[in-house]
Parts: C-alpha cells; sequence; structure tokens
C-alpha cells in the first residue's frame, strides 16, 4: 500500500487574476494527523477542498489515496471522510436514524452504534437532532465522517463554537480515531488545538505554504530565546536569553531565595504563528 | 485489501426515498405548506363556487375539483422539491451527500419517491374531499381508469423533473418558496383550475396552453367528467394526443434541464 496519505506537488488554484493556492508542496504519511493553520482567506479552506474533490484545481499535481481527487469515484469516496464546516442535517431525525442512514452508503461501514458511542452521544442517540446542543451536533457531523471507517479524514474547523469543556472531549475523540491509524487532516484557528492534537503543522499564509514542521519547532520555537520575568525593587523586569537557567539561579541568589513574580516563558505556537503571516504579509 | 461492494444505486435511492419521507412526516411546517394549501383552497372555494357550466350539466365544483387534483400534484412535486432542494442547496445538505460515496441517482431516486408517494396521497385525499363535498365521482370505465392513470404519471413526471430543475434559480434556500409560488399561482388561474378554461380571454388561453398544467387538468378532466363537458372544453375534444405530446415534451426539457443545470453547491461556492 501507498505510504503517502496526500501528495501535493505545485498546487495552484486561481479565482480571476488572483492565485487563493499559489505553488503549495505537502507530504502527509499515513497514519499521521496534520494541521493546516492559516488566517481566513490564505487558501486553507480552498486546498482542504480540492483534497477532498470539492473543487477543482488551477494546476498541479494531487493525489490523495494514490488517486486523483479532481475525479472523484464512489469507490476513493468510499475511503475518506469529510466533516466540512458547515453542514445540516435534517433536525427531524434522530441521531441513530441519521447515522444508520449514512452507513447505508458505504461497502465496509463501522457499526453505527459503536459510531455514536465513540462521538459520545450514546445517551443521545434516541434524540431528534432539533434537541441537540451545537457541540453535540458537531459530534453527529464527525460520526458521519467517520461511519464509513475512512482511512483519510478531513476535519475543517471542527471545534468553532465549541466551550472549553466541550473542546476538550472532542480532543479525546479525535486522539483516539488517530489512535487507531486513521490519518487525519485538520484545519483550525485555535493554536492551542494543533498544538495538542498535530505531529506536524502547516502554516499556510497569502496562498502558500510557509512553513512545515512538528508544533514544538514550528518557527524556531525550541531554540528561540525564552523570556525571564520578575518584579524587583524597581518594578516588572522582562530580561531575553538563551541560558534561562543561569539566570534564574543568578536571580535566586540575587534575591536570596523566592525571586517575585518569576515566570520563564517561551513563544507560544500563537507567538510563532502571528510572526510567521506578519511576515508573510 | 480485499475489495467490498459498493451498495447499490436502487438501495440508498430506496433508503433515501424512506429518510425523506419519514422527515417529512415530522416536519409540520412542509407538511402543511405543501400538502394541506391544496386541500384548504379546495375546501375553501368549494364553499364559494356554485351552479352547473352552461349547457353541460356539470357541476362547476367538480370541474374545479379536477383542477385542484392537477394542483396538488404540481404542489407536492414541483414546489415540494424545488423549494425542499433549493434549501439542500444552500445547508450544504448536497454538498454532504456529494462528498460521500453516493451515486446521484440515488438521489433523484428518493426524490422521485418522495414526490410519488405524497402526490398519490394527495390525489386521494383530494378526490375523496370532492366526492364527499362535490359528487365528483371515479372513472366510470375502463379506459377513463387508464387515462386517469397515463396523466397522472405523466404529470407527476413533468412536475417532478421540472421541480428539481428550477431548485437552481432561487438564490437562497429562504427565497424558494416565495419565488417558486409565483409561477405555480399564475399558471393555477391561467390553466383551468379556478376558472373554465375556455371563458379566459383568447390570448390567456394561449398563455395557459403553452405550460403544463393545463394539459394535466385537461387530461383529469377527461378521466373524470362526463362526455357532456366537451362543448366547453378548447378543441371540443379530450385532445389525448396533444396532452400526451405537450407533456412529453416538457419531460424531455425537463430532464435537458435537470442534467445541465444541476449544482451540488451553492452559487457562490465555487
Amino acid at each position: 500500500m501507498d505510504e503517502t496519505a496526500v501528495r501535493i506537488r505545485g498546487l495552484r488554484k486561481r479565482y480571476g487574476d488572483v492565485d487563493a493556492v499559489d505553488g503549495v508542496d505537502l507530504d502527509i504519511p499515513r497514519g499521521e494527523v496534520f494541521a493546516l493553520l492559516g488566517p481566513n482567506g490564505a487558501g486553507k479552506s480552498t486546498t482542504v477542498e480540492i483534497l477532498e474533490g470539492h473543487r477543482r484545481r488551477t494546476g498541479g499535481e494531487v493525489a490523495v489515496l494514490g488517486a486523483d481527487p479532481g475525479r472523484p469515484t464512489r469507490r476513493w469516496r468510499a475511503r475518506i471522510g469529510i466533516v466540512s464546516q458547515t453542514s445540516e442535517e435534517r433536525p427531524q431525525l434522530t441521531v441513530r436514524e441519521t447515522v444508520r442512514h449514512y452507513a447505508g452508503y458505504y461497502p465496509a461501514p463501522r457499526d453505527p452504534d459503536e459510531v455514536i458511542e465513540a462521538v459520545g452521544l450514546t445517551e443521545k442517540a434516541g434524540a431528534r437532532l432539533a434537541r441537540l446542543s451545537g457541540g453535540q451536533r458537531r459530534r453527529v457531523d464527525v460520526a458521519l465522517g467517520i461511519v464509513g471507517d475512512p482511512e483519510l479524514l478531513f476535519l475543517d474547523e471542527p471545534t468553532t463554537g465549541f466551550d472549553p469543556d466541550a473542546r476538550r472531549q472532542f480532543w479525546k475523540l479525535i486522539e483516539s480515531l488517530a489512535g487507531d491509524g486513521t490519518t487525519i487532516l485538520l484545519t483550525t484557528h485555535y493554536l492551542d488545538e494543533a498544538e495538542a492534537l498535530a505531529d506536524r503543522v502547516g502554516v499556510i499564509a497569502r496562498g502558500r505554504l510557509v512553513e512545515v514542521g512538528t508544533p514544538r519547532e514550528l518557527g524556531g520555537r525550541a531554540t528561540a530565546k525564552a523570556h525571564v520575568s520578575w518584579t524587583g525593587p524597581e518594578g516588572p523586569r522582562t530580561l531575553e536569553t538563551h541560558s534561562p537557567t543561569q539566570v534564574v539561579a543568578e536571580l535566586s541568589q540575587k534575591f536570596d531565595g523566592e525571586v517575585p513574580e518569576l515566570t520563564v516563558t517561551r513563544p507560544t505556537l500563537e507567538d510563532t504563528y502571528l510572526t510567521m503571516i506578519g511576515a508573510a504579509r | 485489501m480485499t475489495a467490498q461492494a459498493m451498495p447499490s444505486t436502487l438501495r440508498i435511492g430506496l433508503s433515501r426515498g424512506a429518510l425523506e419521507l419519514r422527515t417529512f412526516m415530522r416536519d409540520r411546517e412542509a407538511a402543511a405548506f405543501t400538502f394541506a394549501m391544496p386541500i384548504v383552497l379546495m375546501l375553501i372555494f368549494g364553499t364559494i363556487f356554485k351552479g352547473e357550466i352552461k349547457g353541460t350539466g356539470v357541476d362547476f365544483r367538480q370541474y374545479f375539483a379536477a383542477g385542484i387534483i392537477a394542483s396538488g400534484i404540481a404542489s407536492t412535486t414541483f414546489i415540494s422539491l424545488g423549494v425542499g432542494i433549493a434549501q439542500e442547496r444552500d445547508d450544504g445538505t448536497l454538498k454532504r451527500l456529494y462528498g460521500m460515496p453516493m451515486p446521484p441517482a440515488a438521489y433523484f431516486i428518493g426524490k422521485t419517491i418522495t414526490a410519488l408517494v405524497l402526490s398519490v396521497a394527495e390525489t386521494v385525499v383530494l378526490f375523496l374531499l370532492g366526492h364527499v363535498m362535490f359528487g365528483l365521482n371515479p372513472p366510470g370505465t375502463p379506459e377513463r381508469w387508464f387515462t386517469f392513470v397515463w396523466v397522472f404519471v405523466a404529470g407527476v413526471t413533468v412536475c417532478t423533473l421540472l421541480g428539481i430543475a428550477v431548485s437552481s434559480v432561487p438564490r437562497s434556500g429562504r427565497g424558494a418558496a416565495a419565488v417558486l409560488n409565483v409561477p405555480y399561482l399564475v399558471l393555477q388561474f391561467i390553466s383551468g383550475v379556478y376558472f373554465t378554461f375556455t371563458e379566459l380571454p383568447k390570448g390567456v388561453q394561449d398563455a395557459g396552453a403553452v405550460f403544463p398544467l393545463k394539459w394535466i387538468c385537461q387530461g383529469l378532466r377527461s378521466a373524470l367528467l362526463p362526455d357532456t363537458l366537451l362543448p366547453v372544453e378548447p378543441a371540443h375534444a379530450w385532445e389525448h394526443g396533444r396532452i400526451a405530446l405537450v407533456l412529453a415534451a416538457w419531460a424531455v426539457a425537463g430532464f435537458a434541464l435537470c442534467l445541465t443545470t444541476f449544482r451540488w453547491k451553492r452559487r457562490d461556492d465555487g
């Protein structure tokens, strides 16, 4: 079997005289959770929709599970799962009716009740969708995305509008899917989400993939200067340094014990990300 | 990896039909809008209209009942599908389906099943009301039954195809009902539903004769009403050949429009 789930070379999408996607290269190996980050209008959704077979590309080579998504076949569709940003299911149907119905489209679907269990809706299985909360409806979307037992799952901003608790629970669900070996391509606006879930992160800005790396390494984060902050006699102080341990040791001696309001931070993924998309602008 | 067989198009289509019907039963607004409207109109106008159509011995309310049955078919097909599909396109349902391993034909099989079941139910209800209130009788001979069935099937087919085609016209799901009801209402007035067709001004008759509803009305009258009505029919004959021809032409046009205009995504969605 092909070990690459997604292979992109020189992908281009042109609307009028604007290049929404302007030469993207990317490989996503099987089993990886890959997060695509980028501001609105950066080409993130366009790229994903081309991979999903929803949009035609203007140029470049794309292979998704070894096939060209520009010519989607039913059999290929049965191997991918899509959870898109906006999709409405019929509010008059129950969770179980909905999941069972769509399971019937696939040659080898997962057991609908097991899928409902996996997304944590067992207690709501007999409830009509109209009676579910926003987060619960999103779980139905995910249930429909995975009911066909896909090899590759697209998750387009899956937790937008979730409260923090619902997001944490949702992350657990995604982690368990990834643990089963499903390749996942995630787009998100939440940097902590990418950091928590993704093996690798790609930042897209103005139609170009600016950088790809692990969340820890992205934008030189791992080797970036640390910020040591404390409150001295003359007020709050901050020092940027490559050797924070030494700075803290010196401060400790100077204050003879506890350093008031001591913090040591490295740039968050969000800081790094904002710097990167700022530079691309 | 062993390649399991894909579920057949027919099986998915039947499953979609069942899903659509179940949704419809639970959706009071849609049920009221497309199913109850013709019944309400029949009840209202049935109490207003009076008298015989001159020289025919036929109660005008029976003439009206045949017309409202044709309107009912148009409501459960043309309006119901046109509005329903426009909304499904707008809210992303169609896009989701396109992203699943569903053969497009299965979607249309599901829609056709829904339209057919609802049309049969609507026709039965309207006929029973017409029978009880206005003394409308079922077709009297096997030939008339045959006429009734083929006109019904042709009417459902044409209006279903046109409903699917017209779903691409409204820009939003929200406005779809308003957009589609305009031609629907106008056609009812110029096709011989609320007025005896031949009493309409000549120009209006000519306009009405272009569209299928006039011919469905006429065909249903030919199955349900006596030949004493012929003097007030436009050609003083039932014109079965012409009815079949016009409906066939609209079916072909509707099918061609479906194939060329159907979109799985919103207009603004690339």
